[in-house]
């Protein structure tokens, strides 16, 4: 029982929160969860609300496994983890649909789909079924984190360079670009464009840690 | 059986799992290396989504829907369990994947030699349970559209991971860029192919 002494915020316990944000992003590295990252990141408004779903889901799945994780029989756990998991969706699904009615329309089956979002099956196979509950809280955060800020800055640049807005609020026109001639990207706003925007993230983030490139 | 046809070509193409919805982004990522290995999965997705799309399909047309439980007892026209929907069709996956894993076993063996270790990974694939909730979704009339559009949706998703392994074992030999070598230009790559099927938007149907 040595790490009972350990402090709240140890080195440890920070690298587990501060690693999936760049180095050990879970998109980006992991290539975990990709599926909702893309699909719901025309706007920045529906990406911030699934990035925050994800943020309860995964850190709660992660506490409430962990703390269970020495009754669960090993052949049965991923029957356990997704009935876990699915219960937290519900949750959130009606909590989404009862305040923000318009964003859980515009996300549709994509917050059903959390539930088989590998991020969080990922984590709970690998990380919160060995390990205490505060450390799987502060993993669960983390990475939910690391996924939150890819999903709000591809959201970002399609929202943007698509539509010229921000939150729907008409960035570009109130800088008078269009007066000058510009004219939006009806690319951004189709599907392929996120799985290439994505691409170019992984790009850069690569060519700043060399560490990460594969043979 | 035209609303048939339509219904089978509109989920291979133009709704296609992949490129128009990232549904099974993370399996067709792993396992699009070699062509011989998507093959196996992409045979077990169609197999898998041609089982639980009718099931879930009975499911919330006699469980779940408004109304559904009619059958038992007129008191039952206001119960409403659609909020259960998640839990039932993920429990429903999982248990039919684990049951066509043990049938295939049985009966044809050297088909679960080849379709046998993508079968567990099948059960956290997204385009099996989104594939039930489009079916949801969209509301499709009878059983025989549901699994229609269940076995279009699978070969679609066939089609889109047999052809980024064809490619991906091609591209070994090309000199790309360091950072981009493996994920980030299969991205782009899966980017490039989704543009290339938009122009299937364009049918009319």
């Amino acid at each position: 029982m040595s790490d009972k002494k350990e402090a709240l915020f140890s080195k440890k316990n920070r690298k587990l929160l501060i690693d999936p944000l760049n180095d050990n992003n879970p998109v980006t590295t992991q290539v975990l969860g990709i599926c909702s990252a893309l699909a719901i990141t025309v706007q920045l408004k529906p990406a911030i609300v699934m990035a925050i779903s994800v943020l309860v889901v995964m850190s709660v799945a992660n506490v409430v496994v962990s703390l269970m994780r020495n009754l669960i029989p090993s052949r049965i756990r991923i029957i356990v983890q997704l009935v876990v998991i699915a219960a937290l969706v519900i949750l959130v699904d009606q909590v989404l649909k009862a305040f923000v009615y318009d964003v859980s329309k515009e996300l549709s089956v994509f917050v059903g789909l959390i539930i088989t979002n590998c991020i969080i099956m990922g984590r709970l196979e690998a990380f919160a079924l060995g390990n205490r509950p505060w450390k799987s809280f502060l993993d669960g955060l983390g990475n939910a984190f690391g996924y939150g800020w890819i999903l709000i800055a591809v959201a970002f640049f399609r929202e943007l360079l698509g539509a010229g807005t921000l939150f729907g609020y008409p960035v570009l026109e109130k800088m008078g670009l269009y007066e000058m001639g510009y004219e939006n990207n009806g690319m951004m706003i189709l599907p392929p464009m996120a799985l290439i925007t994505v691409g170019i993230i992984i790009w850069i983030q690569r060519m700043k840690n060399r560490d990460l490139i594969e043979s | 059986m035209q609303e048939l046809a339509n219904i089978f070509i509109k989920s291979i193409f133009i709704d296609n799992m992949i490129f128009a919805y990232f549904l099974g982004m993370c399996s067709y990522l792993a396992v699009s290396k070699t062509v011989k290995t998507s093959v196996g999965m992409g045979f077990a997705v169609i197999f898998v989504l041609g089982f639980t799309i009718p099931i879930n399909y009975l499911l919330e047309n006699f469980i779940l829907k408004q109304g559904a439980l009619v059958w038992l007892s007129e008191s039952f026209v206001d119960v409403d369990l659609s909020f259960l929907s998640f839990i039932m069709f993920i429990a429903i996956i999982a248990s039919m994947v684990q049951l066509v894993e043990m049938i295939v076993e049985k009966f044809s063996p050297a088909l679960y030699g080849s379709l046998g270790i993508f079968l567990p990974l099948i059960a956290v694939n997204c385009a099996i349970l989104g594939g039930s909730l489009f079916m949801q979704e969209r509301a499709y009339t009878s059983i025989t559209e549901a699994t229609i559009f269940g076995l279009g949706s699978g070969i679609g998703w066939f089609l889109a991971i047999v052809a980024i392994a064809a490619i991906r074992e091609k591209i070994r030999y090309s000199h790309v860029p360091a950072p981009l070598r493996g994920l980030g230009i299969t991205f782009i790559i899966t980017g490039l192919m989704g543009i290339a099927f938009m122009s299937f938007m364009g049918i009319k149907l």
